[in-house]
């Protein structure tokens, strides 16, 4: 089905429905015990190879030679691919094809040069060390701040959002505007830095590849994997039944499973490779920086009259994706006037993708905190201002939201996190030598659908087995489906056998872009009322009276058993789901409210967080557990890009200079407090037949500038350059006796 | 301090150091290969004999060198819940136990070990029950992906009798006291060299706090 109507009463609807409940991960004693298998880990031939990726050293140029006579003499090594033996490959966009070592040419820095196999790993790594590539270096263009000049309008593509938005005057309104912002806000070089380094296996069989490899959009990849290897989709087999996180990282094939499957063809062994974790931040993708001008206009009570948001992102002159970081600008306050552009710059650097909310993640860490320096500028609480600046509809669009509790969301946030006790005067709270403040931001995420497919069939045994090409990424995919499927069908949870990452079983959206739940889970949906429809055909009853409970179906005070009903084959149901005109007659977004306290040192300008919380409303819960989990992860996320994350790329060569987990600063256990996350109850019968909406980038959408704010709150230090670390707050300080 | 004091106290500057020369060796595989262009030969890398007692299982491996312990686990045993996140000892998805110590399975290489005792997640359960740890986790959602969530847990096993023992953390206020009390703060301090990026660490913590028994 299209999502072309509003959803009605339906089967999840029911109060006593297992959808929703705090369902223990399903998959958790597998994952408790190490028995869930990843990429790199799947059934080990006597005849598997390993490879191992040789980087190119230069940020730009092309490869003069390259000598692989000492590795190739190196014990155990059977092969080394280079461009000079690597066959031709299908090109495109980094979402569509990924081609490796096409010719000698350098495009950024850590571009695969060579991939090295051999028998062992360690014999693989060892003869890697031996090639010797002598290269030719060019200039590169490599930080966005001093390439500004270059930039230029990305091309509008179709799905995707418009680079430009304009409504109403908006110069001419800002210029006249009774109180004006204009402020200016970078954020950092990102890397998704999940634990799971890119890892692939490929085998092949006469003319088919199976590719063990962790993909977050199995269809998606699979597509681009025939494409770069020029062979029919059909051949091409992924399977990824668990991913050690993505976080975008692992949207789009990426050059592990390329090498993997060429080698393997040349070899007809089976290869398996993994990136080092050094490799991951070169060799695949990050997020960009960016520089983002925001003008707020108002009048003297504050209702915004002109909203603006210019943003710079980079990308390799190749690829057209940009950072969206005005998206949320588009729709999140109220104001007659308005401008969002979005310029991309040409960068000689690795390519810039997906990370976790793409857009809103950085977007937000912008916008939420030119909210709170206008509140301060006119004197209102933060939180007073965005109610005056609460729209009725769509402020670009003039459309409706599909449902929007953003006020709500701030205001049980501020009576639970105890916001009345906030002396809105920065520098006024000391506790020891600890400045102490709270601040507080919106969240809002875009809310997609995507095309999704499910297969359910009960068999005689009572076992529901539901296959689809989805993933479970650490989002809890395997257990909210396990939910939707048993309610459906009225079955306990461990009658249901839920079969995801293959691209044999139908084809899925994948995780990615907040959309995954919704739409595998829709599909699933679909699938169910139409085996639901078949089973009370067999019954002989009406199917919309029809109850399923206990493995019975009842209607009009007849009950029969579900395993008398399905035959000696079982019955079988396949369900589709996807975006209709639901996604354009309503605008689309999950909301939340973030709060922070910190603490700021007076001497040294260290900051540590003290307490975290986040009130969120995303449509219909699918479990409690398992979302609170996604939320409080977001909002961690937002905890590094405020204080920790960001890659220093050394502008002379283009690399990142931090390229490991030693140097590259994710939170550990240690800079994370007291943190929780609060769902208000929500439908949403706009988005999707479960009512429900993303809520995997939600948490951290808006997460960073509450700790942003929180930092001036605690010390009156207003730091626009992410992340926020002590050097920055220690200039702006006042010098202690 | 005297030299005798000196031979035998493990201090923070010894540990570091010595966890750099092996991060060293372990970046270049063998030190001569970084500094040579030709390649090893067949005897430098020959096989090397090594039992190592897994989980109450006896193995005797015939082991490349360079093979790092992980690696033993993963690629010579197929137990392949110990993971490989960094291979440089900065995120702890590696994390077992030698000896009842906790230690990064990828620091270290597998011919050290001849005769030592390690337990990894496969060998946590008793049968078909699961260690209080591995429950914990289960009930209060600490993991996510997974894939930290071995090193989290072989890390806390270690964590714990680490603080039963006494051992102080950097946040103990009180160094000299006999048993500090495990709070929040010290088990977050204590399990900050195990990353989980999926951020599972409130999960982790309350997990880990049921598991030990104490008071929430």
């Amino acid at each position: 089905m299209d999502m072309n109507a509003p959803i009605g009463q339906n089967a999840l609807d029911d109060p006593k429905s297992i959808v929703g409940k705090p369902l223990d991960r399903i998959d958790g004693r597998l994952k408790v015990t190490g028995a869930a298998r990843y990429a790199y880990e799947f059934a080990q031939e006597t005849t598997t190879t390993y490879g191992y990726v040789v980087e190119a050293a230069i940020g730009k140029g092309r490869i003069r030679s390259i000598d692989t006579r000492a590795a190739e003499r190196s014990p155990g090594v059977v092969l080394i691919l280079t461009h000079r033996n690597t066959p031709g490959q299908g090109t495109g966009s980094h979402h569509e094809a990924h081609p490796v070592l096409t010719d000698a040419n350098v495009n950024y820095y850590g571009q695969p040069a060579a991939f090295v196999v051999a028998e062992t790993f360690e014999q693989a790594r060892a003869a890697a060390y031996l090639v010797r590539v002598d290269y030719e270096r060019v200039a590169g263009k490599y930080a966005l701040e001093s390439n500004l000049k270059y930039a230029g309008s990305p091309p509008a593509q179709e799905g995707q959002p418009h680079p430009d938005s304009a409504v109403g005057d908006f110069t001419g309104a800002f210029a006249s505007a009774p109180v004006q912002l204009d402020v200016t806000y970078t954020t950092p070089l990102q890397s998704h830095a999940m634990m799971e380094p890119h890892a692939s296996m490929a085998v092949w069989e006469g003319d088919k590849l199976t590719l063990h490899t962790a993909n977050q959009m199995l269809s998606q990849g699979q597509e681009a994997v025939a494409r770069t290897l020029k062979m029919p989709v059909e051949n091409v087999r992924l399977i990824s039944p668990f991913i050690g996180g993505g976080f975008g990282g692992k949207l789009w094939v990426n050059a592990d499973a390329i090498l993997a499957a060429i080698a393997a063809r040349q070899l007809n062994r089976p290869v398996k490779t993994a990136l080092t974790r050094q490799q991951i931040f070169h060799v695949t993708t990050h997020r960009s920086d960016t520089v983002q001008r925001i003008r707020l206009g108002t009048d003297r009570d504050g209702r915004i009259v002109a909203i603006g948001h210019d943003v710079f992102s980079g990308n390799l002159p190749s690829e057209q994706s940009f950072e969206t970081a005005a998206m949320q600008t588009r729709t999140l306050y109220v104001g007659a006037n308005r401008l969002t552009r979005h310029r991309l710059v040409p960068l000689d650097i690795p390519i810039a993708s997906s990370m976790r909310a793409p857009g809103e993640a950085v977007g937000m860490l912008a916008l939420e905190c030119a909210m709170d320096e206008l509140a301060a500028k006119l004197n209102l609480d933060p939180i007073d201002l965005r109610i005056r600046n609460e729209p009725t509809e769509d402020p670009e669009k003039h459309i409706p939201y599909s449902s929007r509790h953003l006020i709500a969301c701030l205001q049980e946030g501020a009576k639970r996190f105890g916001w009345d006790k906030r002396n809105p005067k920065p520098g006024q709270v000391a506790d020891g030598r600890w400045l102490v403040g709270m601040g507080v931001a919106a969240a809002s995420r875009g809310n997609p659908l995507r095309t999704s497919k499910a297969n359910v069939r009960l068999d005689p045994d009572g076992i529901l087995t539901a296959k689809m090409a989805m993933t479970d990424i650490g989002t809890g995919t395997y257990t909210i489906m396990t939910q939707i499927a048993a309610e459906m069908l009225g079955l306990p949870p461990d009658r249901i056998r839920m079969e995801l990452g293959d691209t044999r079983f139908p084809e899925a959206a994948g995780s990615g872009g907040s959309f995954g739940a919704a739409s595998a889970g829709s599909a699933l949906f679909d699938a169910c009322e139409t085996l639901r429809a078949k089973l009370a055909g067999a019954a002989g009853m009406d199917p919309k009276a029809a109850r399923f409970a206990d493995g019975n179906i009842e209607a009009g005070g007849r009950s029969k058993r579900l395993t008398d009903l399905v035959g000696n084959a079982g019955m079988e149901a396949d369900g589709e789901i996807g975006p209709g005109t639901t996604l354009k007659d309503f605008s689309q977004q999950s909301y939340g409210a973030h709060f922070a306290e910190v603490a700021v040192d007076m001497d040294t300008g260290e900051i540590r967080l003290r307490r975290m919380l986040g009130v969120f409303t995303a449509g219909r819960i699918l479990n409690e557990k398992t979302a609170r989990s996604q939320a409080i992860g977001g909002m961690v996320f937002g905890i590094g890009a405020a204080l920790e994350e960001g890659l220093n790329l050394d502008p002379r060569f283009g690399h990142f200079v931090n390229h490991d987990l030693a140097e590259y600063h994710v939170p550990v256990h240690a800079d994370v407090p007291v943190i929780d996350a609060v769902f208000l109850p929500e439908l949403d019968t706009k988005s999707n037949p479960l009512k429900s909406k993303g809520i995997g980038e939600l948490g951290i959408s808006g997460a960073g500038a509450a700790l942003a704010n929180a930092i001036y709150n605690a010390c009156g230090a207003r730091v626009r350059d992410y992340p926020i670390t002590l050097d920055k707050v220690l200039t702006v300080l006042p010098v202690q006796a | 301090m005297d030299n005798d004091d000196r031979r035998v106290r493990v201090t923070r500057r010894t540990v570091l150091e010595s966890g750099t020369a092996t991060a060293a060796l372990m970046l270049t595989g063998f030190p001569e290969v970084a500094l040579s262009a030709e390649p090893l030969s067949d005897k430098a890398v020959a096989p090397v004999a090594v039992d190592l007692q897994i989980n109450g299982q006896s193995h005797t491996l015939h082991l490349d060198p360079r093979t790092t312990l992980l690696d033993a686990l993963r690629e010579h045993l197929a137990l392949t819940g110990s993971k490989k996140g960094c291979d440089h000892g900065q995120c702890g998805a590696c994390t077992v136990l030698l000896d009842g110590r906790r230690i990064n399975s990828c620091l270290t290489l597998a011919v050290m070990h001849d005769g030592q005792s390690i337990t990894t997640i496969e060998g946590l359960a008793d049968g078909a029950t699961l260690h209080p740890l591995q429950a914990a986790f289960i009930a209060h959602d600490g993991c996510q992906c997974g894939y930290c969530t071995s090193g989290q847990i072989c890390s806390a096993a270690g964590m714990l009798g680490e603080s039963r023992a006494g051992m102080p953390s950097y946040v103990t206020a009180d160094l000299a006291e006999a048993r500090p009390e495990l709070t929040d703060a010290e088990i977050r301090e204590r399990m900050s060299g195990n990353i989980c990026r999926c951020a599972a660490y409130p999960n982790i913590v309350a997990a880990i706090r049921e598991a030990a028994g104490t008071p929430t």
